[in-house]
């Protein structure tokens, strides 16, 4: 009898053992040793903030032109695609292109779908996710410098807009890249 | 003679027959196209704005032929010219045209000029098929493998348990009924025998007090330092996040670049949780899963994830279009070093050229994102003694490399050379 009894008290610890011990989850942060110096003071990207909706991610002032962006007054929508056609033209020159940076980034931003040589058959679309994309030497489309930059801009069909991902010098930077790419197809 | 010369001709009109056969049934084939060929055109040319039975950049075009001639009355002529030069036939004041034109919102289709009349017909006879219905049965009957020996698992311990308890009341209960049966008989019990007992000896030792005394102290010391050093580290920390993201999927499967969504991880101090705009880049398109499933991530769990993020996006798949009304959604952040600290993601990941799994871990094999480091101030120093700066096409780096390598006599410097070590690079 004095043997059941131990075996009942062994049997309550390890089960309070183990019970103490699951309480550790990982789906909930540690504890901090003063938090007061572990929280910013200041607003941190992507917090929370006291504005009307709380975020500290706000969208500019309408008309307003953010730091180190420039004005493009091209339109999204069919017109303002046909006048970037005609009209824009890419400012930087072959000078201020660094070509094995910028295929990086192509390859990065746009080879996942349009494949690293071009001929729209990056890996989304080998692997049947996205289908339908063009090579750049569409007769169709008959991309140049001012329609690739406003496509990378605003997005057309299916594609969205890149400005989020590339800066204004980068978005020249592929313009010139693909139409290199363009050049190749070509061949 | 004759027989023969009758043999003879019945033969070539036969012949005759069968070409004439031959002819027409490849005239045929020609009117209606192939629709295997159809579809790799399809899926080449038209795929970007158009599918078979969902509205996208364009309308579907199941049955596009048939549902024009039969509602508008338009023939396969107007089809060859709307494909080949949509914008020339709206100007030419079309009115079906200018109707679907405005329909799209000024939408305008791609002139394909380079399709032929037979790969238009192929096109076309791919978008006659009939839509094939999905099998039930299939996917009750595919379970995937690695769920089903967890399910075993925990079933057989399940099992082992029961059976356990099952013992042990057994052999208490056999227990009790010999003691009655041995009360009922009068027979008397053996007891234990009257010794002394272990503690009593135990007690009484002091020397052995004193070696547990130290001993119960130092292990609890060492626990106790233990729970304290771990305090503030979140090595594991694994939120479950508002809209499950799997990086498995995405960075593994589909070999999607981190850049490409944490973009800024490239440029600034923060990697970036990427906008809803981005997600919207490619599920504009990609609006279920077809990747592989189990029991847990299944495709229902999956498509579900998908429309909470059309949801927040305030995207209408039906209608194709923004509606305007979106909602933030508040993603848990894993990494979060304290405020005393700066570190900066471009530093590390543009200068330096380092991998973003060697602090991150492999992230594309995470269908729960975690943390994999522990981000302590020793796991920084350790990093920083052994990484040897990257100096390689970088000028920045060409006259203090040479100055600190002479001074420190070695060819190549790590990071804690460089500087890596002092207090006020990270704390200020």
């Amino acid at each position: 009898m004095n043997y059941m009894k131990s075996l009942i008290k062994i049997t309550g610890l390890l089960v309070v053992i183990i019970s103490l011990a699951s309480c550790k989850k990982d789906t909930a942060p540690n504890y901090q040793f003063m938090p007061n110096m572990y929280l910013p003071v200041g607003y941190e990207t992507y917090g929370e903030a006291a504005f009307k909706d709380g975020i500290e991610a706000q969208l500019t002032v309408d008309g307003s032109i953010a730091r180190g962006h420039s004005l493009f007054e091209y339109e999204n929508s069919t017109e303002g695609y046909q006048l970037a056609k005609e009209t824009l033209k890419n400012p930087l020159d072959s000078t201020q292109i660094n070509m094995v940076k910028t295929k990086v980034l192509y390859d990065i931003y746009c080879g996942i779908c349009h494949g690293t040589k071009g001929d729209g058959q990056g890996n989304l679309v080998t692997r049947e996710k996205i289908l339908g994309v063009p090579r750049y030497d569409d007769a169709g489309r008959a991309i140049n410098e001012g329609s690739i930059y406003h496509t990378i801009y605003y997005g057309k069909n299916a594609m969205g807009s890149y400005a989020s991902q590339l800066n204004e010098k980068e978005r020249w930077e592929v313009v010139s890249y693909v139409l290199k790419l363009k050049a190749d197809l070509e061949k | 003679m004759r027989q023969v010369i009758h043999c003879k001709l019945s033969k070539n009109l036969l012949g005759i027959f069968l070409i004439l056969l031959l002819a027409f049934s490849t005239t045929l084939s020609a009117q209606e196209g192939d629709p295997a060929k159809g579809k790799t055109l399809f899926n080449a040319n038209c795929a970007a704005c158009h599918q078979l039975d969902k509205k996208m950049t364009g309308p579907a075009l199941r049955n596009v032929e048939t549902r024009l001639s039969n509602d508008q009355g338009l023939d396969k002529a107007w089809l060859y010219a709307w494909i080949r030069n949509s914008p020339g036939l709206i100007k030419s004041g079309d009115a079906y045209a200018n109707k679907i034109y405005n329909e799209y919102n000024g939408t305008a289709m791609t002139a394909f000029p380079q399709l032929s009349d037979e790969d238009l017909n192929n096109i076309l006879a791919y978008t006659a098929e009939v839509k094939e219905e999905p099998v039930a049965t299939q996917t009750t009957a595919t379970a995937d493998t690695g769920s089903d020996s967890a399910i075993s698992n925990e079933l057989i311990l399940g099992a082992l348990g029961i059976l356990f308890l099952l013992l042990a009341s057994g052999l208490y209960v056999v227990n009790k009924t010999l003691r009655r049966f041995a009360e009922a008989k009068n027979i008397e019990l053996a007891e234990t025998s009257k010794r002394r007992p272990l503690w009593k000896a135990f007690v009484q030792n002091q020397f052995l007090v004193l070696v547990t005394a130290i001993f119960l102290l130092l292990s609890s010391a060492y626990f106790v330092y233990g729970y304290l050093m771990q305090i503030g580290i979140d090595q594991g920390y694994q939120p479950v996040q508002p809209i499950h993201f799997s990086h498995k999927i995405h960075a593994g499967d589909n070999a999607i670049d981190c850049n490409y969504c944490h973009a800024s991880a490239r440029v600034s101090k923060t990697s970036g949780i990427p906008s809803l705009n981005v997600c919207m880049n490619c599920h504009k398109s990609i609006y279920e899963y077809k990747g592989e499933t189990s029991v847990e991530y299944s495709k229902e769990f999956y498509d579900a994830e998908i429309k909470k993020l059309y949801a927040a996006a305030g995207w209408d798949d039906a209608a194709q279009q923004y509606t305007g009304d979106s909602k933030p959604v508040k993603w848990i952040r894993i990494h979060n070093l304290p405020d005393f600290v700066y570190f900066n993601h471009s530093q590390h990941v543009s200068v330096a050229g380092i991998e973003c799994q060697t602090c991150h871990g492999p992230v594309q094999e995470m269908e729960i994102a975690s943390q994999f480091s522990s981000l302590t101030m020793g796991w920084c120093i350790n990093c920083h003694r052994t990484t040897n700066v990257k100096v390689e096409d970088n000028a920045y780096y060409t006259k203090i490399h040479e100055e600190l390598s002479k001074k420190y006599g070695v060819d190549k410097l790590t990071a804690a050379q460089m500087g890596g070590l002092e207090c006020g690079k990270c704390h200020y």
